[in-house]
């Protein structure tokens, strides 16, 4: 479960104000955070994962409070329980589709683990990127880069996944495959999902919506 | 942790491997070349060394000794004065050691004609490869790198070279016959010629061969109180053979022939003492050194250039050091998005350190690694390069 409670941020010299008094959602539950470009969605997203800290508030991933974590506790904590997916994708181009996906767990030890490489070779197939396995990230198309981004953030089963904008360069096709993985992903696993959108027409896949502009001054 | 990393920096740098392979050389370059200085200074010294160690005194014309040691050891192109054959006698006959006279004027095919005696062979411990030891006038043997660079071997042909272009009155080259090659020695007698002090005399013009005048009726143009004076149509021999070894004569004086310098091997302490004390005087023509303490001599001067040689290289290596150091800099600052990215999925702030860290290691290990490769190319290769070089 992933709850904020009286969470207030600004940034510093700017009349940008966000407050959430509470949100909650439930583990196995997604929430689509829509709103206009600029409103704060994607600070919002950070809030929740740690990489910003509020001014006052909590957030909540299961039993961890995020703001009783040190930097490098929360870290920790993100590599092992957190995937994200970027809007730029942030993946490193030197680094092969393999590489970049199992990336978090080459930090943790558990990138040659037989197991988790079947688990990964079978998120690969579903997102139709295991024909680019080899190749480096930085000769791939958006779309595709995409589509590792996702990989990367799910193939260390975390219980949050965070998401920013994360079907913005696939074809309808593939948004609706990317979806169905994500969706199948937190039944299975009983995850929270928290997708930052602009898409309306994937806001009827998600339960629970937020305004993020509801929460901004 | 720890092998993720060094994992993460290896790809990094395996990706960019020609900026790595030019920062990594650029590096090596400047570590290696103050070691490879060192290298061949070091080489240089040994094999200049041993020669000027076992010659245990060296007779010439006063002026530069350094000159003198180089011309007389090393057969360096210096314009050495030359000095009589007076003087060879005089220590002769002084009997306080063995003499061996050295003429190191004439060239043929850019290598040093060296004029000497046979002691000379034996002195120096040269052998025979193949062929014969000089048996007449006219006969040469070959160091053996004259020997393999020319292709040349015994009963082939070598001619002097003129030694001034434009003296159209002067000597013509003579045709030497090849009687053997030297064994390698690692030595400048490797590149030498070696001839009798006579077939230099030759060379030079002080002695030569011609027709028969007094038979050749028709060449005489006047006989002068017993003197015959002939025309150019008497032909004049540029070739020592069997058939005109006999016609060949030598004009005037012998001790007052020259030669470029005497090595002199005393019979004991006090006769090199004595050897010494009479070519003190700063009025004599002729002045004795002791290889030995001009080679440390050049060789403190050698030291001084190579520490200040090393001065500036440690400075440029600083220099390049710091370079690399700006270039790491500003490559880790391009990638700080990336860095932020490992720090938003989780690394921790000491791993990305150590990514860094092994990034720099990697490419220094490189440098290092392509340094002490070089320095070995060139230790191995020293001995034969410091040949040619002095060669």
């Amino acid at each position: 479960m992933i709850s904020i409670t009286d969470l207030s941020f600004a940034y510093p010299g700017s009349s940008f104000r966000l407050r959430v008094e509470s949100l909650t959602v439930a583990a196995g539950q997604s929430l689509a955070l829509l709103g206009p470009s600029g409103v704060g969605k994607t600070t919002l997203l950070r809030l929740m994962t740690g990489l910003l800290q509020p001014h006052t508030g909590e957030v909540k991933l299961g039993a961890v409070s995020l703001s009783r974590l040190n930097e490098t506790d929360r870290r920790a904590f993100r590599l092992s329980d957190v995937g994200l997916v970027f809007q730029d994708f942030a993946l490193l181009d030197y680094l092969t589709v393999e590489e970049n996906i199992l990336l978090p767990q080459r930090f943790r030890k558990e990138h040659s683990n037989a197991v988790t490489l079947q688990a990964v070779r079978g998120l690969a197939e579903r997102l139709e990127i295991d024909k680019h396995w080899g190749k480096l990230a930085g000769q791939l198309s958006q779309g595709e880069r995409q589509r590792v981004a996702i990989a990367r953030a799910l193939a260390h089963r975390p219980r949050f996944l965070f998401t920013d904008e994360p079907t913005a360069s696939l074809d309808a096709v593939r948004r609706e495959v990317v979806m169905d993985l994500l969706q199948d992903y937190i039944h299975e696993n009983q995850a929270c999902l928290i997708m930052v959108t602009h898409d309306t027409e994937l806001i009827s896949r998600f339960p629970i919506h937020a305004k993020v502009e509801d929460y901004t001054s | 942790m720890i092998s993720a990393a060094l994992y993460l920096a290896w790809r990094y740098v395996a990706r960019h491997r020609l900026q790595t392979l030019l920062l990594a050389g650029a590096l090596a370059l400047v570590i290696a070349l103050p070691l490879c200085l060192r290298v061949l200074v070091q080489t240089t010294e040994l094999a200049m060394r041993h020669r000027a160690v076992s010659t245990p005194q060296l007779i010439g014309a006063r002026g530069s000794a350094l000159d003198l040691m180089l011309t007389a050891l090393y057969f360096k192109r210096q314009p050495l004065p030359p000095i009589t054959m007076m003087h060879l006698q005089g220590l002769r006959e002084s009997g306080l050691g063995k003499a061996i006279p050295l003429d190191v004027r004439f060239h043929a095919q850019e290598s040093p004609i060296i004029g000497t005696e046979i002691d000379y062979f034996g002195f120096r411990g040269l052998h025979l490869a193949t062929g014969q030891m000089i048996t007449r006038l006219g006969d040469c043997v070959l160091g053996a790198r004259v020997a393999q660079r020319r292709g040349l071997k015994p009963g082939d042909a070598l001619f002097s070279s003129q030694e001034q272009v434009f003296d159209i009155a002067g000597v013509y080259p003579l045709k030497m016959r090849i009687r053997g090659i030297l064994a390698a020695n690692g030595t400048p007698d490797d590149d030498a010629i070696f001839v009798d002090l006579k077939t230099v005399w030759l060379i030079q013009g002080l002695a030569h061969g011609h027709d028969d005048v007094v038979a050749t009726k028709d060449a005489v143009l006047k006989t002068e109180s017993g003197n015959t004076v002939a025309n150019a149509s008497v032909r004049m021999f540029n070739e020592v053979t069997e058939a005109n070894l006999n016609g060949f004569h030598f004009h005037g004086d012998q001790s007052g022939y020259e030669i470029s310098a005497i090595i002199v091997v005393p019979k004991d302490a006090k006769a090199e003492a004595l050897l010494a004390g009479r070519y003190l005087k700063s009025t004599s023509p002729v002045q004795l050194i002791r290889p030995s303490e001009e080679f440390d001599a050049l060789m403190n001067t050698l030291f001084q250039v190579q520490t200040l040689a090393l001065a500036v290289m440690a400075l440029t290596l600083g220099a390049a050091l710091a370079i690399a150091a700006l270039v790491f800099a500003l490559s880790f600052r391009l990638r700080r998005r990336e860095f932020a990215t490992l720090g938003d999925v989780g690394v921790s702030p000491f791993a990305l350190t150590l990514t860094k860290l092994f990034e720099v290691v990697i490419v220094g290990a490189g440098g290092v690694i392509i340094a002490a490769s070089l320095t070995l190319l060139v230790q191995i290769n020293a001995p034969s390069w410091v040949r040619w070089l002095l060669a």
